[in-house]
């Protein structure tokens, strides 16, 4: 399909300016889908220029902002911390604000689908019910026990604080959950998002629910459909140990000690 | 159109909007407006910590932190708020412990707590260890932990709705709230929410500027829906420059970084901040390191080809305290710049940061209309909000400090207004405003492009109302506004569908944007004086005789439509400090 272009004075666009000029011409294949125009999803090329030290989001702000502005993706933060961008780039789940456009190989079109699993509404954009469903499932939140609250705070030793810090830094991007074969062929899967955020509790010394939670994840649908494919591990862009925290999971199932 | 009726309606899902909604909820049926689902708030991205005087590791009291913050404001800080502050500070950081806030522990297992920019042991004699934090993702965790107890409480949220209209009737001579009027961006409808109370919790403006450390979805809209409803702004002249955003992307690196002993250095490795601040140093207000810097960069000493930046050093510290301290911000330096922070110091330069401005508030969080008279069922906290315990110049952790404990305030006073109040009559038509707005973009013709002016808009406040300011450059800055608005006139957008139309919302969020910078150079102009943010080189003096008084800008439309700014000033609130002279 043709790129629409914009008269580049009138867009304005910062361009390559001079002879050594840092910008290079790259293709973006974007997974496009919109119900209100066609049924049918279709790949759309858009061929810009840009710095390859940009991230890829700056490369869809280019062509959202410059050449086609319904193409449509979530974002905020623009550093990967809010999780709101993580897409299929060049066929990995990735957060589009932390890829460099060097580093994936821009001399051949990169292709851009929304992450798979989830229900696609509108291009790159996804239905995360379902995901933040999952996450609520598992009871992300402290419980205790004790009747009368502290005063001060509830101690707590650096090594004990240490045993669930990699799971603290989850951003519920779902980069991982879709990049799992399981729960592509079934979505009633946790998904490795929810083990991690239950992870988190089960292994925080000040919880004391870790049972129930165990429960919970001993289902069906919980951490005995993991095949520890790895897919998720590398697609965290948190860099969670995510394989990891599910292993412990199944051994404080068996174990019943964490 | 959809009718919804709530007794609370809280606008916003970030620090203060959760904080808020965890006391609304439990005292009265409460729903979560929101343009972004709650954990990719901008909260999320503070790294720093969050200050308490805890005294967990060395002497520390609650007075002292007043006072630190009072004199890092510039003395425009409100005293009694500010004790206010500094007093709630301690419950509130337990109670995000007892939420399960997993802090960073001492060797006994208490909250650990590190060095910020001017906190101060006994009124500036030298650095105190007051920031609570959790590694470099304070704000990290503290949005996940209010959103994990928001699940627990049952909040009820209505993720990706976007409130673009306050709705105000006025009986008996006074002006009340009577809901909002939002835009859900899955379906394009349009949803009217009649309730008893309403807060703000929307977050800041910081997308006027182009090097910035705000999130792209931070484009003031809170801000801007009650102002164009006649309710002024404060001192929205104050916006914080940090002095270490990462050189021309402006993305954070945290003050924490040079409380753990980095250090900033010029072209020829010198340690300038001794000049500037000999007690202090690295770790003087964020408003005069700023200047510090582009004062070297001036005087020729920055680094770089085009002498443009300058270096945070990190290279003298252990790779295990990186590790352990700041793994996210030394993993930035990696990503972004391809830099590594153990041997290679990082280019920083200051980036646009924080609105100490608002919508000015009391202390139990209700919106003043003018200088004295309060909106009933009207509330507003967090960054969106002036109430104003950071005056001229907001001290680093004091923030996320803020969000709790005026979130938590507002959300009860919200919530225990809402229990004894009817419900306002809605006016006539409620949707007619956010349904011509949209309806004007969707079928323009216009040759105007929102990105186009956006950029136009951020290159001139970087270039005018900056770190410095003349009359000249703001008189520019005013003058550029005055014509974007006029062009944003004619904007036209590409998508005319109804489903998740961004292409929409950006041209919305360009225009609140717009109407916020007119605001904010208006009142910088008339401010000839240098207080905190704000510093103008022709009035480089503070000058408490003329100007010892907050901003309230108004916004007046003309019998022929034409919109002005009006100024008008409050007094500012002095307990037990008199002001002095500001030295770090
Ligand atoms: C990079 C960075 C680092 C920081 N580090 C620190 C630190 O270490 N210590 C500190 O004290 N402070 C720090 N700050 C400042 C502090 O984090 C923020 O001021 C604070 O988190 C703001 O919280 P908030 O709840 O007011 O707004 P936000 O967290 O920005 O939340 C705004 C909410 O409003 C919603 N919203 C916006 N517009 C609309 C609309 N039209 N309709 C519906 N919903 C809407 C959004 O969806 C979002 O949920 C930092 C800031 C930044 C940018
Ligand atoms: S574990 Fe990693 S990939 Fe999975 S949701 Fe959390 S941050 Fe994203
Ligand atoms: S935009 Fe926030 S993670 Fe990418």
């Amino acid at each position: 399909m043709a790129t629409p272009v914009l008269d580049k004075d009138a867009a304005g666009a910062p361009g390559p300016s001079s002879a050594e000029s840092p910008y290079i011409t790259v293709t973006f294949r974007v997974r496009r889908f919109n119900p209100e125009v066609s049924a049918e999803a279709t790949w759309e090329d858009f061929q810009f220029e840009i710095d390859p030290k940009e991230r890829v989001l700056d490369g869809l702000h280019k062509i959202k902002w410059d050449l086609d502005g319904t193409l449509t993706f979530r974002r905020s933060c623009a550093h990967g911390i809010c999780g709101s961008d993580a897409m299929r780039i060049n066929g990995k789940n990735r957060l589009a604000c932390k890829t460099l456009i060097k580093d994936i190989n821009p001399e051949k079109p990169i292709t851009i689908e929304p992450i798979k699993g989830l229900t696609v509404l509108k291009d790159l954009v996804v239905d995360m019910e379902p995901f933040f469903q999952a996450y609520r499932d598992v009871m992300p939140f402290l419980i205790t026990k004790d009747t009368n609250e502290p005063t001060r705070e509830r101690l707590q030793s650096a090594e004990d604080r240490e045993r669930f810090d990699d799971t603290t830094k989850c951003i519920l991007c779902a980069a991982c959950t879709t990049s799992c074969p399981v729960f592509w062929n079934d979505g009633q899967y946790f998904g490795p998002a929810a083990i991690v955020n239950a992870h988190r509790f089960i292994f925080d010394s000040r919880d004391e629910a870790g049972e129930q939670r165990l429960e919970i994840l001993n289902d069906r649908d919980g951490v005995w459909r993991c095949r520890t494919t790895f897919n998720c591990t590398d697609a965290c862009p948190r860099g969670i140990e995510v394989t990891k925290a599910i292993a412990e999971v199944k051994r404080a199932l068996i174990t019943r000690r964490y | 159109m959809k009718i919804h009726k709530y007794d609370t309606v809280i606008v916003g899902a970030g620090g203060a909007g959760m904080r808020a909604a965890i006391e609304a909820t439990k005292r009265s049926r409460t729903a979560v407006l929101t343009k972004l689902y709650p954990t990719r708030s901008h909260t999320g991205a503070a790294q720093g910590g969050m200050a308490a005087a805890l005294a967990n590791v060395e002497e520390d009291n609650w007075e002292w932190h007043t006072f630190d913050t009072v004199k890092g404001g510039d003395y425009l800080v409100d005293q009694d708020a500010a004790e206010i502050l500094a007093k709630e500070a301690i419950d509130s950081v337990l109670d995000l412990e007892k939420m399960g806030l997993p802090f960073n522990r001492t060797p006994n297992g208490t909250i650990d707590q590190r060095r910020f920019g001017g906190h101060s042991r006994n009124h500036g004699e030298a650095p105190v260890r007051r920031s609570c934090y959790a590694a470099d993702r304070t704000g990290h965790m503290i949005l996940q932990t209010l959103y994990q107890n928001c699940v627990k409480e049952g909040v009820e949220f209505f993720n990706e709705f976007y409130v673009l209209d306050q709705l105000i009737t006025e009986t008996d001579g006074i002006k009340r709230s009577a809901g909002v009027v939002a835009y859900e961006l899955a379906t394009g409808e349009i949803h009217i929410f009649q309730a008893k109370s309403v807060i703000y919790a929307s977050g800041g403006c910081g997308k006027f500027f182009k090097v910035t450390s705000n999130a792209h979805t931070l484009t003031g809209d809170g801000q801007a829906a009650v102002y164009r409803r006649g309710i002024p702004l404060e001192d929205m002249e104050f916006f914080q420059f940090h002095p270490t955003g990462i050189w021309r992307m402006g993305i954070l690196l945290t003050e924490g970084a040079r409380g753990e002993g980095g250090i900033l250095r010029n072209k020829d490795g010198e340690r300038f901040m001794e000049k500037y601040a000999p007690v202090m140093k690295d770790l003087a207000s964020r408003d005069v390191v700023s200047r510090s810097i582009y004062t070297e960069i001036r005087e020729g000493r920055g680094c770089g080809p085009e002498g443009d930046h300058v270096y945070l050093d990190l290279t003298h510290l252990p790779p295990e305290q990186l590790d352990a301290k700041l793994p996210d911000i030394t993993e930035f330096a990696r990503t972004y710049l391809g830099i590594e922070p153990y041997t290679d110091p990082i280019p920083i330069q200051p980036t646009a940061h924080y609105a100490m401005g608002g919508i000015p508030t009391n202390v139990q969080g209700e919106v003043l209309a003018d200088n004295t008279t309060v909106v009933p069922g009207l509330y507003a906290a967090g960054e969106v909000a002036c109430v104003s315990v950071h005056g001229a110049n907001r001290l680093g952790t004091n923030s996320l400090l803020d969000i709790n404990v005026f979130g938590k305030r507002a959300g009860i006073a919200a919530a225990e207004y809402a229990q004894s109040a009817d419900f306002v009559e809605l006016p006539e038509n409620p949707e007619s405003f956010v349904a011509e707005q949209i309806e004007r973009l969707r079928t323009s013709t216009g040759n105007e492009r929102v990105a186009q002016l956006r950029r136009e808009l951020q290159e001139t406040m970087d270039a005018n109302v900056m770190v410095f300011r003349t009359e000249q450059t703001i008189k520019t800055a005013v003058e550029k506004i005055a014509e974007l608005r006029e062009r944003y006139k004619n904007v036209a957008i590409q998508d005319k569908g109804k489903r998740f139309n961004t292409d929409l919302l950006e041209a919305i969020e360009l225009g609140n944007l717009l109407d916020l910078a007119e605001v904010m150079a208006v009142s910088a102009l008339a401010r000839k004086e240098s207080r905190g943010g704000h510093y103008r080189e022709d009035y480089p003096n503070r000058d408490d005789v003329n100007f010892m008084r907050h901003t309230m800008a108004y916004r007046e439309v003309g019998a022929d439509g034409t919109e002005t700014v009006r100024l008008d000033y409050k007094p500012v609130v002095q307990t037990r400090y008199q002001p002095m002279e500001r030295k770090y």
